[in-house]
């Protein structure tokens, strides 16, 4: 097993649908790496920018656990549970899928783009109830501090989902150091940087960059210029 | 170009409706659907598949016995869990299987 693996901004895949341009982390839809697979139970990580008052056409899926977390605009999620909501900054959105759910995501504004995560985790559970959350949080709960957006556990901080993963969200002003400490000794961890420069365990990354990690101590942060992260904590094996 | 044959098997119609005709979009991937563990079985019997995937609805047991089935009757057959429900895996987990 390998300790880490960078995965660069410039590296990612890149898709231009004209309405969708999406930069993928990892193989999805005609773009195939096998190299590029997953990153443990992190399957998915896009970073979907679509045009004003367009989006994705009523679709199906199962048994994957999809979280959506917009950086720029508003989205607006229908399913076929009834659900209809709309996130912004700030807010996060889970699903999972289990024995099938269709939906639609559109972007809610005309004028302007929206920018979201799109990250799906494989389920440590198949055929579950399909379920659909969002929650939201606010910039000073995250200020120079990893904010828990996403657990296992219902009665935890965030969204939950059916996989032993937890997300924190973190906005760092420049010069300041943070740690993390796996909850389940034996996970990976995958750091995203949404803006910014950080310095993780000595690795420079700068804004776009992923780099997982499987630590085998606390994890070291130290934050160049402002940065925004996304942590992810996942495990190899479920 | 060989012809790749691959059973699909899922529980939700219109979930496996969308992965066969997602599937038959690539001129030399060929797709047949089964609704439950027994057509799956009864296909196998009657055509020689490359891939089998384990579609939504498929429990740990029943993907078990498929999964072995397919290594007694055809070594080079490969057989996987399809996650996602769509497109957004299922080409990759398609090239991978068969390149893997």
């Amino acid at each position: 097993m390998k300790n880490s693996i960078l995965h660069r901004s410039a590296s990612r895949f890149s898709a231009d649908h004209g309405w969708l341009k999406s930069a993928q982390t990892f193989s999805f839809h005609g773009n195939y790496d096998p190299d590029r697979i997953q990153f443990g139970a992190l399957r998915v990580l896009n970073d979907d920018t679509v045009n004003g008052g367009k989006g994705f056409g009523r679709h199906p899926h199962d048994n994957m656990e999809i979280i959506s977390i917009p950086l720029e605009g508003t989205l607006e999620h229908q399913d076929s549970m009834g659900n209809v909501a709309v996130i912004r900054p700030g807010e996060i959105q889970a699903m999972s899928a289990g024995t099938g759910i269709y939906h639609t995501e559109f972007n809610k504004n005309e004028n302007e783009p929206v920018t979201f995560l799109q990250i799906w985790l494989y389920p440590d559970k198949l055929n579950v109830v399909p379920r659909y959350d969002q929650q939201s949080y606010s910039h000073g709960d995250r200020h120079n501090r990893f904010l828990q957006i996403l657990s296992p556990e219902p009665d935890d901080e965030g969204v939950w989902i059916n996989q032993n993963a937890w997300f924190h969200l973190g906005d760092f002003d420049e010069g300041t150091a943070a740690e993390y400490d796996l909850k389940v000794a034996g996970n990976g961890l995958y750091i995203f940087v949404i803006s910014g420069e950080a310095e993780v365990n000595g690795q420079m990354l700068n804004t776009r960059d992923g780099y997982g990690i499987w630590p085998e101590s606390r994890v070291s942060f130290r934050a160049v210029t402002d940065t925004s992260l996304l942590i992810m904590e996942v495990p190899e094996k479920w | 170009m060989k012809e790749i044959n691959i059973l699909v098997l899922a529980n939700h119609a219109e979930i496996l409706e969308t992965i066969l005709r997602l599937i038959g979009n690539n001129a030399s991937w060929k797709g047949i659907g089964a609704g439950s563990a027994e057509q799956a079985f009864s296909a196998m019997e009657k055509n020689k598949f490359d891939l089998v995937l384990l579609g939504v609805g498929v429990d740990e047991e029943t993907g078990r016995q498929i999964m072995e089935y397919c290594r007694k009757a055809d070594p080079k057959m490969r057989c996987i869990r399809h996650y996602g429900g769509g497109s957004g895996l299922l080409y990759s987990e398609i090239q991978h299987a068969l390149q893997t």
